[in-house]
């Protein structure tokens, strides 16, 4: 005989993954200030249900505020929240019942074992004690902690504790999953096995918020992304809208003398509508049209005697959509984790 | 309501299950008080007059009622960590009870508290404390330490989500409490301080919770210090259970 609480949480794991194409986060006319700082500055956002939306900015953009007022961690100023067809405000208590968050610290107990941190989220949740026990006992297994369940978190690596996190927000098998800033900090190698969780809990119906100052991060997870900068969403869409947005494929030619890149860049010159720069040694600009571009580009080197090492064409990055759209490079404020990345 | 329970329940377990791997924490709950204990007594004791008692016995309750007021240190401390750490966002991101972290923290500091009071009790008792009392004054006083020792919970639990850092809740908070436990007749009699400072003790909610302590365990003549040692615990309660849940529901994590 199941309890209520049993039966709660059951009725919540059935109701997943919400039907495809209903709106899981809706936010109007998001405003929150700090003093006299807009922190969010009317922020819209619309994620459908079991897709991710990549919330994409530097650092003090208001990526973290908007996350924590959809969280139901911070009101709002102004604006309207729906998360999972729940107001963030006046339903925040059910909100929380349908929600994971995993925030930008691991946010375990450290003298807690993994196995105990888990076990007392689920009891927060209004699980049973061996219920608890049992969802914590899946979560190690599918998080590769099993054997360090029984290990207080103090002595958890950063890729582990990050595991652990994620794995405290899946406890109640939440539709709507919040991660801010998920690899932050972390190696190369915990960073792709976090992206693959990450990918397979989409793949099972989860709507996923995450934010994010790595443009890979986000062109890799991201059905769409939503770039914010001073607490304003100035372009979303999906990774190639965006790239397309930037123009044209750049043309990158390596010098085999960098003496001569002077007289590349007036022999390239006609090709794009902007002049062409010098990046360490490398020719850059934008061609005006596609086609032919490469062996046109030869051609006029070879015209005026300047010799080639390497030389392609290539789509913009999310790095150069972000570079155009708000004028500084996405990492240039990043005081905390430039070094870690 | 229910849920106001077995939420706090889980806390409270949450912080007593991580005291045998802190060695340190227990450390400062068992020896650090012992220390305290005989080097009041040695050290002061032959210097100390108090007529009509023994130092040892004048010192026990007072020095007790010192321990248990810092004994919800540990609230403050862990607080100000969880806020720092992001725990208290993820607290707060779920659906319990919003009193029950701070409950539960406050709870299982009643606990850490009986530990304490059993281990200063047997060290006085060894060197030659003794009560004067009916079994039923000295229950009523037990009563009365952890009902002011969990007032005082609350109270770290307002500081520690007011600062900044841990550090800071250490330092304000010895700064604050250290003084006001001095300044009282817990380690001296009033009588013998300058006339200013015997204002303030004689005032001080910590005299009148020692003095009701030496009249329940002592039979010392009690006034109205019984009664109004539990009127100050349940009155900082009443004040600051209210501010420091206020304080959780808009607490917004440091990092």
């Amino acid at each position: 005989m199941p309890s209520k609480a049993e039966e709660t949480v059951l009725e919540r794991a059935d109701r997943r993954p919400a039907a495809a194409g209903e709106a899981a986060i809706s936010v109007r006319g998001l405003v929150k200030s700090f003093g006299s700082v807009r922190a969010v500055d009317g922020v819209d956002l619309e994620v459908r249900a079991g897709t991710v939306l990549g919330l994409l900015g530097p650092n003090g953009a208001g990526k973290t505020t908007t996350v924590r007022m959809l969280t139901t961690l911070l009101k709002p100023d102004a604006g309207e929240i729906r998360v999972a067809g729940l107001d963030a405000v006046g339903d925040a208590a059910r909100l929380r019942e349908r929600i994971g968050l995993a925030g930008q610290y691991a946010a375990v107990d450290e003298n807690l074992t993994g196995a105990e941190n888990l076990t007392m989220v689920g009891r927060l949740y209004g699980m049973t004690r061996a219920q608890a026990k049992r969802r914590a006992g899946e979560l190690l297994e599918r998080f590769s902690l099993t054997e360090a369940a029984k290990r207080p978190a103090r002595g958890y690596s950063g890729g582990m504790r990050r595991r652990l996190d994620l794995a405290a927000a899946l406890v109640a098998r939440p539709p709507v999953l919040f991660l801010d800033e998920p690899t932050t900090g972390l190696d190369p190698r915990s960073r792709l096995s976090l992206w693959e969780t990450i990918e397979g809990l989409v793949a099972d119906g989860t709507t996923v918020l995450l934010t994010t100052q790595y443009l890979d991060e986000a062109d890799r997870l991201a059905d769409k992304i939503a770039v914010i900068d001073r607490g304003r969403v100035i372009a979303d869409g999906t990774s190639d809208e965006l790239k397309d947005r930037v123009g044209g494929e750049r043309l990158e030619v390596t010098l085999d003398d960098p003496e001569q890149a002077g007289a590349a860049v007036e022999a390239l010159a006609d090709l794009s509508d902007e002049r062409p720069f010098v990046e360490s040694g490398v020719v850059k600009l934008t061609v005006r049209e596609r086609r032919g571009a490469i062996v046109d580009a030869v051609e006029r080197l070879k015209a005026v005697g300047v010799g080639v090492d390497d030389l392609g064409l290539r789509r913009p990055t999310l790095d150069d959509v972000f570079l155009t759209l708000t004028g500084h490079a996405a990492e240039s404020d990043d005081e905390q984790n430039g070094e870690q990345r | 309501m229910r849920r106001l329970v077995t939420d706090t329940l889980v806390i409270a377990e949450r912080n007593l299950v991580r005291l045998p791997r802190s060695p340190d924490l227990l450390l400062a709950f068992t020896v650090q008080p012992v220390m305290f204990v005989l080097l009041f007594v040695y050290v002061f004791g032959g210097a100390i007059s108090t007529p009509g008692y023994d130092y040892v016995d004048f010192l026990i309750p007072g020095i007790i009622v010192q321990n248990i007021a810092f004994g919800g240190f540990v609230t403050a401390l862990g607080l100000s960590e969880d806020l720092n750490k992001g725990l208290i966002d993820r607290f707060r991101s779920l659906p319990m009870a919003r009193p029950a972290v701070l409950a539960g923290r406050t709870a299982a500091d009643v606990v850490t508290n009986v530990l304490s009071v059993v281990v200063l009790l047997v060290t006085g008792l060894i060197i030659g404390f003794s009560f004067h009392a009916s079994v039923g004054e000295v229950v009523l006083g037990f009563l009365l330490l952890l009902l002011f020792g969990y007032a005082f919970s609350w109270i770290f639990a307002l500081l520690g989500l007011l600062v900044s850092s841990p550090e800071a809740a250490n330092s304000l908070g010895f700064i604050a409490v250290f003084p006001l436990t001095f300044i009282s007749s817990a380690f001296v009699p009033v009588d013998s301080m300058p006339s200013a400072l015997q204002w303030f003790a004689d005032v001080n909610p910590f005299t009148i919770v020692v003095d009701a302590m030496r009249s329940l365990w002592l039979g010392a003549p009690a006034g109205n210090s019984v009664w109004g040692g539990f009127a100050w615990a349940l009155a900082i309660i009443a004040v600051f259970a209210p501010l420091a849940v206020a304080r959780y529901r808009s607490a917004a994590g440091r990092a």
